[in-house]
C-alpha cells in the first residue's frame, strides 16, 4: 500500500517498523508527520500538557543514525510515543496535571521511560490527566481540559484521558498510562482505541507518580492489540528498584496473537450486564460475545457475586492509600509553595491547600477519615476483607474459564461537565473496572461497535494473573474478525 | 453516615489542609453521601476472612546490602522551592 507522507501519522507501530526495517520511511519523517498532526489537531482535543519537539527529533535522527548502521534497536526504535505527565521523565517536567506540582523536573527517569528509551522510542511529549490520576474524564486537571476526538463535548474517559486522545487523534503512534481503577481501559473505551492494565506486578512502577500502590500498573494504550502487546513486552519485567515487580519472564506476548480461541473457554458474568447500563453498550457487547463463540471459543455463565460491593471497597482502600502516598506534597523538597506561612504548620496547610484541586482534597480527606481512631476497623479494614472476597471470585470463575469477557464501562462516553457536580456519580462510571484492580488481574479493553450517537464502545477481556497472552490471542482474533478498530474519529 | 463540621475540620487538620466556611460545608455534604454509599460493605458477613492488602504472594524482598551511588546532591536540591547553601530552607520550628 502506498503512503503519502501526509498520512503517516495514521499507521501503527508494527506497520511503521516494517517501513522502517524497509527504509522506505524515516524516523524524522514519522516524527514530523506526528508534530504536525499534532498541530492540527491539538487546538481542538488538548491531549498534551507538554510538546517535545526538540527532544523529538534528536532521538528521531539518532534512531536513523542506527538504522543506516545497521544497528536498529527493535520495533520501537524510533516511534513517537506519548507518556502520561504521571511519569518521571529525567530533565521534563512532571506535574501529573496538578499545580502542586508545577515545575517539578525529574532528576531520574521512571524505569518504563528507561526502557522505552533503551528501545529507541521517540518521546513528543506529555499527556494531560486527571490530577494525580483520580477521576474518570480527565476533567480533574489543574491545567486544560481534553476533548474527546469522536465529540468534542465529551469526555475522552479518565484519568489517562490525554494519552486515549492522543492515540486516537493520530497524535502520537502509541502512548503509556496508568490504570488504579480503570484510567487506561475506560479512555481507551470512550476514545475507540484499545488499552491493557497489565497484571499487577508485571511492570515495574519506579517513577511512576503514587496515587494508590497496592492497585497502581503502568500499561499501554495503542492502534491495535498488537501494538498493545509490543508494547507491553517493552516496559515489562523485573525491576530491583520496585519490589512489588514480579521476578518472572516476559513472555514473546507478538507470538501469542496469532494462536486464535479456538478451545477457549470465555466467561460471561451475569453480575456485569445490569441496569442502568446503556442498551447499545449491552447490545454491542452480547454480539461480540457471539462473534467470539462463532471463531471457536466456547461462551459460559460465571458468577462474580461481590461485584456490587467493589466500588465502596475500592473507595475506601485507594484514599486511604492515597491519603499517605499524598502527604509528601509539603511544599518543601520540590513543586508549588505556598507565600506569606507564618509557620512550618501553616505553610504546609497553605501550600496543599492551594496546590491541590478539588478532587484530590476529596480523596484526601475520605482516606484520612477513613484510616483515622476509631473509624480504621469499620472502613478500613473491612474493605480489606471485602478486597479477599473478591478476589476469591475471580480465583473461582478462573478456575472454569480462561479469561472473562464484559463491558468496559456502562455507558459510552458521557457529556463534559455531566458528573462534576456529583463525586459518587463519576465513581460509579468506574462499575466494570474497578474489581480488576482489587484483584491484582490483567484487562483489556478493545472497541466492540458504536452507539447510536456514532461514539465507541469498548468490550472487556480479563485474564487470570500473568495470563496476558490468552488476553491477547482473544483481543486480537476478535480485532481480525471485526475491525473496529480501522475507524478513526472525524477530525 | 452523617459527618458533622467538627469532623470535617479534625479529618481537615490530620490531612494538614485548610477549609473556608463554603468549602467545609460543601466537603460534608459530599463526603457523608459518599460514607453512607460506603455502608454497604456492612450487608457482608466477614467474620473470619483474611484482609488483603496486596494481591502478590510475596512477602520481605531482601538485596545484598551493596553501597550504590545516591542522587547527587545538587540535583536533589535542584527542585526546592527555597534553599540556602546545601539546606532546604523552611519556617523558624523553634521559638
Amino acid at each position: 500500500m502506498k503512503m503519502t507522507a501526509m498520512s503517516l501519522h495514521t499507521i501503527t507501530i508494527h506497520e511503521a517498523a516494517v517501513r522502517l526495517a524497509r527504509k522506505e520511511i524515516s524516523s524524522v519523517d514519522l516524527t514530523r508527520a506526528v508534530l504536525s498532526r499534532i498541530e492540527e489537531v491539538e487546538p481542538r482535543i488538548r491531549a498534551y500538557l507538554a510538546l517535545l519537539p526538540e527532544d523529538a527529533f534528536r532521538t528521531a535522527e539518532a534512531a536513523d543514525a542506527r538504522r543506516r548502521q545497521g544497528k536498529a534497536r527493535g520495533p520501537l526504535d524510533g516511534i513517537p510515543l506519548a507518556i502520561k505527565d504521571n511519569l518521571c521523565t529525567r530533565g521534563i517536567e512532571t506535574t501529573c496535571a496538578s499545580k502542586i506540582l508545577k515545575g517539578f523536573v525529574p532528576p531520574y527517569d521512571a524505569t518504563v521511560i528507561g526502557k522505552l528509551r533503551a528501545a529507541g522510542a521517540v518521546f513528543v511529549g506529555k499527556t494531560n490527566m486527571d490530577e494525580f490520576a483520580m477521576g474518570s474524564s480527565t476533567e480533574n486537571s489543574a491545567f486544560q481540559q481534553t476533548k474527546n476526538p469522536w465529540a468534542q463535548d465529551r469526555i475522552p474517559g479518565g484519568s489517562s484521558g490525554g494519552s486515549a486522545a492522543a492515540v486516537a487523534a493520530d497524535a502520537c503512534l502509541g502512548a503509556l498510562g496508568s490504570d488504579t481503577g480503570g484510567s487506561i481501559r475506560q479512555p481507551a473505551a470512550c476514545c475507540g482505541i484499545v488499552g491493557l492494565k497489565p497484571t499487577y506486578g508485571r511492570v515495574s512502577r519506579y517513577g511512576l507518580v503514587a496515587f494508590a500502590s497496592s492497585l497502581d500498573q503502568i500499561g499501554p494504550l495503542a492502534k491495535d492489540v498488537e501494538d498493545t502487546a509490543l508494547l507491553l513486552a517493552a516496559i515489562g519485567g523485573h525491576d530491583s528498584k520496585d519490589s512489588t515487580s514480579a521476578d518472572l519472564p516476559v513472555p514473546n506476548y507478538r507470538a501469542a496473537l496469532a494462536r486464535g480461541v479456538k478451545g477457549l473457554k470465555v466467561g460471561i458474568p451475569k453480575e456485569y450486564f445490569v441496569e442502568g447500563m446503556d442498551p447499545s453498550v449491552e447490545a454491542a457487547v452480547r454480539v461480540a460475545v457471539r462473534t467470539i463463540e462463532g471463531l471457536g471459543a466456547e461462551a459460559v455463565e460465571v458468577s462474580l457475586p461481590h461485584t456490587e460491593y467493589a466500588i465502596a471497597a475500592y473507595y475506601i482502600l485507594a484514599t486511604s492509600e492515597a491519603s499517605s502516598n499524598l502527604a509528601r506534597y509539603d511544599g518543601i523538597k520540590y513543586g508549588f509553595r505556598a507565600e506569606g506561612a507564618k509557620d512550618l504548620l501553616d505553610l504546609y496547610q497553605k501550600t496543599r491547600s492551594e496546590g491541590f484541586g478539588a478532587e484530590v482534597k476529596r480523596r484526601i480527606m475520605l482516606g484520612t477519615y477513613s484510616l483515622s481512631a476509631g473509624y480504621y476497623e469499620a472502613y478500613y479494614r473491612k474493605a480489606q476483607q471485602v478486597r479477599t472476597l473478591i478476589k476469591g471470585d475471580f480465583d473461582r470463575a478462573f478456575e472454569r474459564v480462561d479469561v472473562i469477557l464484559t463491558p468496559t464501562a456502562p455507558t459510552p462516553a458521557f457529556r463534559l461537565g455531566e458528573k462534576v457536580d456529583d463525586p459518587l456519580q463519576m465513581y460509579l462510571s468506574d462499575i466494570f473496572t474497578i474489581s480488576v484492580n482489587l484483584a491484582g488481574i490483567p484487562a483489556l479493553s478493545l472497541p466492540c461497535g458504536f452507539s447510536p450517537e456514532g461514539l465507541p464502545i469498548g468490550l472487556q477481556v480479563l485474564g487470570k494473573p500473568f495470563g496476558e497472552e490468552t488476553i491477547f490471542r482473544t483481543a486480537c482474533a476478535y480485532e481480525q474478525a471485526t475491525e473496529w478498530y480501522r475507524r478513526r474519529p472525524p477530525l | 453516615m452523617k459527618l458533622t463540621r467538627e469532623e470535617v475540620n479534625h479529618v481537615a487538620r490530620l490531612a494538614r489542609l485548610h477549609f473556608s466556611e463554603e468549602e467545609a460545608e460543601r466537603f460534608r455534604e459530599q463526603l457523608s453521601a459518599i460514607l453512607t454509599y460506603v455502608e454497604k460493605l456492612g450487608e457482608l458477613d466477614t467474620t473470619g476472612v483474611e484482609p488483603t492488602s496486596h494481591v502478590l504472594p510475596i512477602r520481605n524482598v531482601f538485596r545484598e546490602d551493596a553501597v550504590l551511588p545516591s542522587l547527587p546532591r545538587e540535583e536533589a536540591l535542584a527542585n526546592a522551592p527555597d534553599r540556602t547553601e546545601e539546606f532546604y530552607r523552611v519556617p523558624k520550628i523553634i521559638e
